[in-house]
């Protein structure tokens, strides 16, 4: 089986600041695969650049079998994003976001408006289609933003930190979502800082200093470094860490 | 082209959705054109004046009679000597002084000529000097009354004396607003339009929206129409309530077509919007696009021609005012409003302009990244 994402010796500096270091991985089809490290580590520059949104410095990478550093915007149409910053446009309702950000995937008028009353089924949010996104709550904002970024049916999804500051029963609820988004076949690669959303993880990668530290699935992990959670993982692995924004 | 719909579906949403934008789309045009013509006017009035009278007679009374009905002149102080008046200067209440020395009278009787001395507080340079020369004529206006009233004119003038009369050709009346008020509309156009955009994008950068815009296959020239477009729209309908008002307000009523008007207009817009989005291309918070609007914005209008005459500058600032499309603006604006000129009149002025707009937009749509 080909692999969504495939990364040899992927590095970007700033100057004389190694931002992400050499890094080499494979991601499956179908996978849903957790990007872990502490803040500062390089995990969003590296998201960047699988992404099309930022240049390698040096190495390969493909997303979606093209290449990163040639075929961004045949990536780009075969990618969803959620960034870290909410980026839905809150002067607009719901169902204009979701109309815009499919139109410009080029989506035709009939799938839009189909899928879109099935989001909103999905989502329960058909009493608020006609609200703006600014009034409402973070955990909802969220949940639609991810519905926005796989609405063009990605073949791969990049989710950075997706339920920060949200609430824990509503990261369950989003967490079911990315589950119903992989049963559909989207590969997910996903950011986050909490160990309970990585034990949801396929496998899981650690960053460490720019580098991968560790990448397993979370029950190996656990296994090799002889702890029962992946809290304990994550502390062995980022205490010896340099670099850290405390 | 459907995707071009759909940013344009979003972005007329979002700015008709925009209380503070409509704002300024109504509410600026209006009170602008209403107020500032009204308001900044090259004449200068309400000079303060201090005399010091050192003689006390009916011609002293009468000429300084004379000065305060000319109506620019505002008596600020009579002072009884040199060093008070000039206390007036020193505090900022009196423009110019003007002494007039003890004998005045008898002398201009009998001697046939007598001399007044007049100071000037030059802080406010322009004001200094008309005032000056205000004063200069009213003193002359005045000698040639008394010399007409003593002494016997021979019946051939000794002097020879041309005198000129004028036409004013376009402005008859030479009143001043007709010359103002389309020049003030330019501005507001240039404003609205270079700002509202290169803000709309530089929010978009703020908030993080442009980043989901830029991992999404959407061209740039897709991006950058769907900006333009609206703006450009924007820009012509606040130019219309501006001919509007000066129309129903001023009674403006432009000499040449408004057809030629229109088509220079939206060249402009197109260079105007050209450089907003090159300005919002270079910057990433609003602060630093607002600055460097304002700063541009600066230039353009004090080297436009609007307030100042460009032919009396030096002639680097001439040059530098041949790169302003403010400028060409404005001289359109007044060729085609006062003296009626038509498409053929202006052509020179649409094919400059329509350089700077494909310059601006190919260095804005150039400079656009995707990615960094």
């Amino acid at each position: 089986m080909q692999d969504a994402i495939t990364t040899r010796n992927l590095t970007k500096t700033f100057g004389s600041f190694t931002a992400v270091d050499a890094i080499t991985f494979h991601v499956k089809k179908g996978e849903i695969f957790g990007f872990l490290g502490a803040n500062g580590a390089g995990k969003t520059t590296a998201m960047r650049m699988l992404c099309g949104l930022s240049f390698p410095t040096s190495g390969k990478a493909t997303v979606a079998g093209f290449d990163v550093a040639t075929e961004t915007e045949k990536i780009k149409r075969s990618i969803g994003y959620m960034s870290q910053k909410f980026s839905l446009y809150e002067d607009l309702t719901v169902r204009e976001n979701i109309r815009f950000y499919a139109g410009i995937y080029g989506k035709s008028r009939a799938f839009i408006r189909e899928k879109t009353s099935r989001v909103l089924q999905q989502l329960r949010l058909e009493n608020e289609a006609d609200k703006l996104v600014g009034a409402l709550p973070l955990g909802w904002k969220q949940k639609l933003a991810f519905s926005v970024a796989i609405f063009h049916e990605p073949e791969i999804v990049f989710l950075d930190e997706p339920t920060g500051g949200v609430d824990p029963v509503t990261r369950r609820e989003f967490w079911n979502l990315i589950y119903e988004a992989a049963g559909d076949g989207i590969t997910v690669f996903v950011t986050t800082h909490y160990m309970d959303e990585a034990e949801y993880c396929d496998r899981v990668s650690i960053m460490v200093d720019g580098k991968i530290g560790a990448l397993d699935s979370p029950k190996g992990l656990k296994e090799t470094f002889g702890v029962n959670s992946m809290d304990e993982v994550f502390l062995k692995l980022a205490r010896g860490a340099k670099r850290s924004d405390g | 082209m459907k995707i071009l719909w759909f940013l344009l579906e979003k972005e007329f949403r979002q700015i008709f959705r925009d209380p503070g934008i409509l704002r300024v789309i109504f509410i600026m045009p209006v009170m602008q054109l209403i107020l500032l013509p009204n308001a900044a006017d090259y004449e200068i009035k309400n000079i303060h004046i201090t005399v010091v009278d050192n003689d006390h007679s009916s011609y002293s009374r009468q000429l300084i009679s004379k000065i305060t009905a000319s109506g620019y002149f505002k008596l600020e102080h009579y002072s009884t000597n040199y060093p008070g008046a000039l206390e007036d200067v020193e505090k900022d209440r009196a423009d110019l002084v003007l002494e007039i020395p003890p004998k005045f009278e008898k002398q201009l009787v009998k001697e046939d000529e007598s001399t007044v001395f007049m100071s000037v507080n030059a802080i406010n340079g322009v004001k200094a000097n008309i005032g000056g020369a205000y004063l200069q004529s009213i003193v002359e206006d005045f000698n040639r009354e008394v010399r007409l009233k003593w002494v016997q004119f021979p019946r051939f003038n000794p002097q020879p004396v041309i005198q000129v009369t004028s036409a004013n050709w376009f402005n008859p009346l030479m009143s001043y607003k007709q010359f103002m008020v389309p020049g003030i509309l330019v501005i507001l156009v240039t404003m609205v339009g270079s700002f509202l955009a290169t803000l709309n994008i530089v929010k978009e950068k703020e908030l993080g929206t442009i980043e989901q815009i830029n991992v999404t296959p959407i061209r740039k020239y897709h991006f950058i129409l769907g900006k333009l477009i609206p703006f450009w729209v924007l820009g012509l309908l606040i130019f219309t309530i501006g001919l509007l008002i000066a129309r129903v307000v001023y009674g403006i009523v432009p000499a040449g077509h408004l057809f030629v008007i229109y088509v220079f207009a939206a060249v402009y817009l197109l260079a105007i919007l050209g450089l907003g989005l090159l300005i919002s291309t270079f910057t990433a918070t609003q602060q630093q696009a607002m600055l460097i609007s304002f700063f541009l914005m600066m230039v353009f209008i004090l080297l436009s021609g609007l307030y100042t005459s460009i032919d009396s500058m030096p002639a680097w600032a001439k040059m530098i005012t041949r790169f302003n499309p403010v400028t060409y603006f404005i001289e359109v604006m007044r060729m085609v409003v006062l003296k009626g000129s038509g498409l053929r009149d202006i052509s020179g002025q649409i094919f400059t302009v329509l350089l700077f707009a494909v310059f601006l937009n190919g260095w804005a749509v150039l400079s656009y990244r995707k990615r960094a």
